[in-house]
């Protein structure tokens, strides 16, 4: 058995026309076990900008912590919001720092550029390797079958409601390594209008 | 403030506080999963006027493509660009590490980074992790000396070569260059209208790119793009992709859901204001 199968996680992230939608499971397992359906993986960094962290519960938690705290001191000391594109880097040296004993998760980061609110996607193996893409990104267990769901389901330039639901229909049609009484928990940063 | 919790503020370098743990994880049956490994087809040779370096752009995460386009040529400084092969974390960061020492140096001594120069701190570097950092290279570029390429293994070995592949496409690459590498490849040297003969660079280009394309077509560690960068005296091009080898098939289904098809739960709106950050410069302090 794996150490990603250990608490089980899907995560996945899409790119549509001026926004992002990131959708994760809610299970927290202990092996075969269910032990909590409202466990929370996908966290806030900023206003746009969101992480899903898929793998081992013990370090999303530790992870998310470390996280929060470098954003924090991040915005204390430039004054302004960290792009995700930094925030991507960061998440990066964090889990490259401990390359020879690794943090179990693979995050997934979601959000918009804070000046241009280009939309950007990007993830991470365990040991920190970058991999930005412009259509979806996904983590977890069952990567092979979210796969699957987003090259025959993502189309460019989808709207707002479509992506809500390619997002959506991705993690609930695939078998996943959960119980089929958990829901999904969504976050779409709204299109700005000034 | 005596009595507060102190944060220490973590130092650079690798932080081995989770090995002990993981040991024991692994000790009780817990495999660990794969880090991305970029299989890679990467190659390199040296013309006349420089060297041309090529790369594919696929990335595997055990049997499965995690990265259908990523890069693979990494920059050094702007005259040094280096293709990683192997843990792609592992290229990634030694490429920027060594890029970092490099323009520190480069500051320090005040003349242009030496492609020998990387060489010696890249293999120092590996050689101290004692190939456990996963990174396989070739190291190319024009500096002082002329142009030069070089091979670095995980180990810390390295090979000084006229033409170079690493990689698991690395047969399929060197076996295109055994067959048509020539030195200096300066075929009948025509005079164009800036006065630089482009055919040795083409033919060179043409070379590598067939190489790579070799790597892509016939191993299943390599795919996508080829990647492409021309480093000469003067200049450096890096054209990414230089070739798209495999286009994406259109879908011929429509396989669109239609609203509702998943119910929702619930919805929570968060609207935010978009306000307008200024940037003043700060006065300097009286002193």
């Amino acid at each position: 058995m794996s150490i990603m199968e250990y608490n089980g996680s899907a995560v996945v992230a899409m790119v549509g026309r001026g926004c992002v939608a990131i959708a994760a499971d809610r299970r927290l397992g202990i092996q075969a076990q269910t032990v909590s359906t409202d466990f929370q993986k996908i966290f806030q960094m900023n206003d746009t900008l969101y992480v899903g962290l898929p793998g081992l519960a013990t370090d999303i938690l530790t992870v998310s912590n470390q996280l929060r705290f470098y954003v924090n001191l991040y915005q204390l000391r430039e004054n302004r919001q960290i792009q995700p594109n930094t925030f991507m880097h960061l998440t990066s040296n964090i889990l490259y720092s401990r390359r020879f004993g690794p943090f179990f998760v693979e995050p997934v980061v979601a959000g918009l550029d804070t000046k241009t609110h280009q939309p950007y996607i990007a993830t991470m193996d365990l040991i920190g390797c970058p991999m930005e893409t412009k259509d979806f990104v996904v983590g977890g267990t069952c990567t092979e079958q979210l796969y699957g769901m987003c090259e025959s389901l993502w189309r460019p330039d989808m709207v707002r409601c479509t992506n809500d639901c390619s997002c959506l229909q991705t993690p609930c049609s695939t078998p996943l390594y959960n119980t089929p009484c958990s829901h999904f928990r969504f976050r779409i940063p709204i299109k700005i209008t000034c | 403030m005596a009595g507060a919790v102190s944060v220490e503020m973590p130092r650079g370098g690798f932080s081995f506080e989770l090995c002990k743990r993981n040991a024991a994880l692994a000790a009780a049956g817990m495999k660990p999963p794969t880090p991305v490994k970029t299989g890679t087809t990467i190659a390199g040779l040296i013309f006349k006027d420089g060297v041309v370096l090529g790369a594919d752009t696929r990335a595997t995460e055990g049997s499965v493509v995690a990265d259908k386009n990523c890069a693979k040529i990494h920059y050094m400084a702007k005259n040094i660009y280096c293709c990683g092969a192997g843990t792609a974390a592992d290229t990634e960061y030694t490429t920027l590490q060594i890029s970092s020492e490099l323009e520190l140096h480069r500051l320090e001594t005040g003349r242009k980074p030496r492609v020998g120069t990387a060489l010696r701190m890249l293999k120092q570097h590996l050689f101290h992790y004692q190939g456990h950092i996963g990174a396989y290279l070739v190291l190319g570029g024009v500096d002082i000396t002329g142009p030069n390429l070089y091979t670095v293994h995980a180990h810390g070995s390295t090979d000084k070569l006229p033409y170079v592949s690493m990689g698991s496409g690395s047969l399929a690459a060197m076996a295109t260059f055994e067959d048509r590498f020539r030195p200096n490849m300066d075929v009948s040297v025509k005079t164009f209208k800036f006065g630089i003969s482009r055919k040795s660079e083409k033919e060179a280009v043409q070379l590598v790119r067939d190489a790579i394309v070799a790597g892509i077509f016939n191993d299943l560690g390599s795919g996508s793009n080829v990647d492409i960068c021309i480093i000469t005296a003067d200049k450096t091009e890096y054209i990414r992709p230089f070739d798209v080898a495999n286009e994406k098939g259109e879908r011929t289904g429509d396989y669109r859901y239609a609203r509702g098809t998943t119910a929702v739960l619930e919805t929570s709106v968060r609207k935010f204001e978009v306000t307008s950050e200024t940037v003043t410069s700060a006065e300097p302090m009286e002193s």
